[in-house]
Order: structure tokens, then sequence, then C-alpha cells
């Protein structure tokens, strides 16, 4: 099956001698919600821009569902929807112009055009601001506006670069929504995001990239597998004086009604609890400390620069 | 990209850039047809009736089709060099390079639009001019071919400018410094006969005295020995420009990192 999106060996060496991608290769299959990740000036960025052709490569390939950025731009541009990180519409224009001429640059019939444009205002919520300029958006308003515009002429393959950056929860959650829903209807959909969160609860595949190379590229199954401790935190019931003491784990004090304690993968749950119970701890509530996947990640890229790794 | 799809991007690009300065006409349309009024008055019909005659006719006549051909490079010019500077800072220029339309159709959209504005103001400024004089036109195809190659030319040479601007700054120097005095010193307001032989040599150095020569000649059938030459050198520069031009988008220069 050809791949949505083929990177082999890809370079670029800026004007000023910066090596910012240092031969990267990676496949992003049909279908697939795949998360790019990576600390800020990773070369995310770059990647997309030489994909979309806003930046100019120094060295090897790209192709999207066959057709290469080299040979057969036309048809490769013609499969990818981009939703930049930056805004980059003209803030004097009206929403609904906006969408409507990105469709009439890749060829859309005006009728065509307009009839895309409106089910997409529709599906993020901007029907009601079609006629307001893209000035006077609030940013999360913006950042559909970038959506609804990369999808008008209903591109095989979606890539946003940070698209929930600066966005509230609950907008960001409606937009994983729809990003779910789109993929389920065959977009394959490629996101960075500085939101490990995000990629956890969106992405199937991931690469994490560091200092122009793929650290790791995986699914994000296999990846969390390789977490190998996690903390918690448990609220009690009454007063704390001290932390508890729970052989096997390592547990901290936090204040007079919580407590941390280590977990490492294997150990028992249920043992824990019942040690609580048999020391007349009355558990309220328990939580995750961290992102699960941030630690790994921190742990990945650190391991990647010879830092040494904790736990992974 | 198939011949219609490029066709409908080229009208995409064309109708915004239309919208753009129809949207904002205070800005684009109606100073240009102010500014030319005053002159109507000013040199046309104050000064003009103590001039007499130049070239063997009135005043008000010799200056019309220099000032219709100023407004037109101007806007033309103008027009291009604003709406793709600001495209590029405001990064929307973007939505079109990530798209597959190809470079010439972008390169064509932005002076349709340019040329769109130029003929525009032209036609504004033409109808002006019949409150003050009456207009004959003795070579409909030759007046015609000149302002189409003209508005053609400063649009592509308005396009450069933008490309290689990095500031607002940028692109008014050339507007400002360059095609102001040229145009000023192109024959628009004077006859270069009335010249020492010297200056008359140097004036000729100057392409829009070139163009507004010959579109005077197309208009009123009066000094026309240059015309060959104006219309062959118009289409020789206008096809480097746009071929410099295509060369600008083809390798990103100053638009692709």
């Amino acid at each position: 099956m050809t791949a949505a999106l083929s990177i082999k060996n890809l370079r670029k060496t800026y004007g000023n001698n910066f090596e910012a991608l240092k031969g990267i290769s990676l496949e992003v299959q049909a279908g697939d919600f795949f998360a790019v990740l990576g600390p800020n000036g990773a070369g995310k960025s770059t990647t997309i821009g030489i994909i979309c052709s806003l930046v100019r490569k120094s060295a090897g390939e790209v192709s999207v569902f066959g057709h290469s950025i080299d040979t057969d731009f036309s048809s490769a541009k013609q499969e990818l929807g981009i939703v930049p990180q930056e805004f980059n519409f003209s803030q004097f224009e009206k929403v609904r112009d906006i969408v409507l001429q990105q469709g009439g640059y890749y060829g859309l019939p005006r009728a065509k055009a307009a009839e895309q444009a409106d089910k997409y205002l529709k599906k993020l919520g901007l029907w009601d601001k079609r006629d307001t300029p893209a000035r006077m958006l609030s940013g999360g308003m913006k950042r559909r506006l970038m959506i609804a515009r990369a999808l008008v002429h209903e591109p095989r393959v979606l890539i946003l670069d940070e698209p929930t950056a600066g966005v509230d929860i609950e907008l960001r959650r409606s937009m994983w929504e729809f990003l779910r829903e789109i993929n389920a209807q065959g977009t394959t959909i490629i996101l960075t995001t500085h939101y490990l969160e995000e990629a956890e609860s969106l992405c199937r595949n991931v690469a994490i990239i560091d200092h122009g190379e793929i650290v790791q590229n995986t699914s994000m199954k296999s990846l969390l597998k390789r977490l190998n401790k996690e903390v918690f935190v448990f609220d009690v019931e009454g007063e704390l004086k001290k932390a508890p003491e729970l052989a096997g784990h390592i547990v901290e004090w936090v204040d007079e009604h919580s407590f941390e304690v280590e977990v490492e993968k294997g150990q028992s749950l249920n043992h824990l609890f019942a040690e609580l119970t048999r020391q007349g701890l009355e558990v309220v509530s328990m939580r995750n400390k961290a992102n699960r996947l941030e630690e790994l990640f921190v742990s990945l890229v650190a391991s990647s620069r010879g830092e040494g790794t904790d736990g992974v | 990209m198939e011949f219609n799809a490029q066709m409908v991007a080229l009208g995409t690009i064309v109708r915004k850039e239309i919208k753009r300065f129809s949207r904002i006409w205070v800005q684009t349309l109606l100073p240009p047809v102010i500014t030319m009024s005053l002159y109507f008055v000013i040199f046309g019909k104050l000064i003009g009736s103590r001039v007499g005659t130049m070239d063997g006719i009135s005043y008000m006549q010799f200056v019309v089709p220099g000032l219709i051909m100023m407004a037109v490079l101007t806007n033309s010019y103008t027009n291009v060099v604003s709406s793709f500077f600001s495209a590029k800072f405001q990064r929307s220029i973007e939505e079109l390079l990530v798209s597959p339309t190809p470079n010439v159709i972008i390169l064509l959209g932005y002076c349709a639009g340019g040329m769109a504005r130029g003929l525009c103001v032209g036609a504004l400024v033409t109808v002006v001019a019949l409150f003050f004089t009456d207009i004959q036109v003795h070579s409909w195809p030759l007046t015609a071919g000149i302002i189409f190659l003209t508005s053609l030319f400063f649009s592509l040479a308005g396009f450069i400018n933008a490309v290689y601007a990095n500031t607002f700054d940028d692109i008014s120097i050339v507007p400002t410094f360059v095609l102001t005095p040229l145009t000023y010193l192109g024959g628009v307001f004077y006859s270069v006969s009335l010249l020492p032989e010297f200056w008359q040599w140097v004036s000729h150095l100057n392409p829009i005295l070139h163009m507004v020569s010959a579109f005077r000649y197309g208009m009123l059938g009066t000094g026309g020995e240059n015309v060959g030459f104006a219309f062959a050198g118009l289409i020789v520069f206008t096809a480097v420009l746009f071929a410099v031009g295509l060369h600008l988008l083809k390798s990103g220069k100053r638009l692709r990192a």
C-alpha cells in the first residue's frame, strides 16, 4: 500500500549553516493519526515547511500518496491540507472569502468552493462569523478558520502544526472531537503539538524529533509500554503528619492531606491499597502526578542528547 | 493542475485583487481622480490657456494623454507592489504558495489585478478630462495596445519590487525616487522639443517618454515618429520583466525559506 506520506533522508541546512534536519526518514500510513513531537527548534516546523513547499529542502525525497513534491508537485499539493502554527491569512478579508478563495486556488469551481466553505464553516462553528473580517475573530476562531481553509478542497492528508496552541480547554476538546471525526472518515492526520496529553489522546503512532534527527518512531502503545514507573498522588481523609511507610515503594509526604507513591511496572495496586487500609488511611482520591507521555518524552530527549535516562 | 482548474485559480486571484482595491476605493480610486482633476484645472485650464499651443495642439489636449498615462502606470505599479508585499507581510501569500496554483498563474493574477486598477483609474481620469476638452482617438488599436502594455509592464515592475521588499519603506522608494521623476520628466506636461539638444537626448533615455509619446500619437495623431520603437521596446521589456518575475517565483527568493 502506498504511504500517505513518505520522507527519505530529508536534510535542511539554512543559509547561516544551521543544520535543521540531518537526514530524517519517516512513513505515515493512510488513515493514520500521527504525532510529531519534539522540543522547540527540533525541526518539526522545518519538516512541515518542506512538505508543503514553503521551505526548500537541501536533500532528500518527499512524496504524498506516491506523488513526489519535486516532480509531481501539483498532485502532491492537491492531497495536502496545511494548518500552520502562525496565522497566515489576510486580516482584512472576511472569513468566508478566505475559505472560498482557498478553494479557488485548488481549482474548485466557485459553486463547489462555496458549498465546501459553507460546510466547514458550519462544522467548525464559524458560520455566524462568515461575514466578519478575520482580524475581529478570537484566537480560537482564527485557528478554526485555518482548519476550515485547509479542508476546503478535501485533502487526504491534513497536517496541523500546533493546532491547539493558546486554545482554551473546552475549545481544544471540541477540536479533538472534530479531528477524530475526520480521521474516522479516512483523512490521514499528522500533527505536531506541545501538549503531550493531546498526542496521547489522539494519535496512534508517534515520531519524536530532536536536533534534526528522529529519536523514536513507533506506535503510541509501544512507546507507553516502555514506561517503567509512575507517580501517583493520594488524597486522604483526616490529618497526615508524615508519609506512610509502604514496603517496596518510595513515598513522599506532600501536605497534611496528601502523599506521593512511586509505583513500578508490575507492582500491584491492590496490595498498595490493602496496606493503606491496614494502616487506617482512608483514600478519598488518587491521580497520576504527571502526564505519562511527558515523562517519557523528557527521558527520551535527554537520552538522545547523552544526558542519561531515568526510569525508562 | 488541469487547464480549467488553472483558469479557476486565475479568476480567484483577479477577483480577490479587484475586490481588494474596490473595498478601499477611498484610498485607491478617489485620490488619483482628484489629483488629475486638479492638474486639469491648474495646468490645463488656468496655466494652459496662457501657454497657447504645444506641438501644434492646444495645451489642454496635449496634457490629457500624458495625465491618463501617468494615472495608469502609477496605479498599476502601486496596486501590485502594495498588494503582494502586504500578502508577504501578513504571510497570506502562503495560501497560494502551498496550493497547486502554478507560478505563472500567480504572476498573471497579480498583474491582472494591477492592470484592472490602472485601467479603471485611467477610465475615470478620461471621464474627468471630458469635462475640460473633447477627446478624439486617432487609432484605437494603437491607443489600446500601448495602454495595455504599459499597464502590464508597470504591474510586473511592481511585482518584482514587492518580492525584493523587506519593509514598507522598500515599496515606496521606487515610486517616489524613480517613477515620479521619470514620469514628470517624461513629456507629460511639456514637449521635449522645447529642451536644448543635449537634454532632448537625455530625455530619450527615459522609457516613459516613449510610452507617453506613443499614447499621445494614438489619441491625437501627432508626434508619432517613434511609435514603432516604443511599441517594440515595450514588448521586449515587458517580456523581460515577465521572465524575471517568473524566475523569482520559481526560485522562491524572499518567499520560501
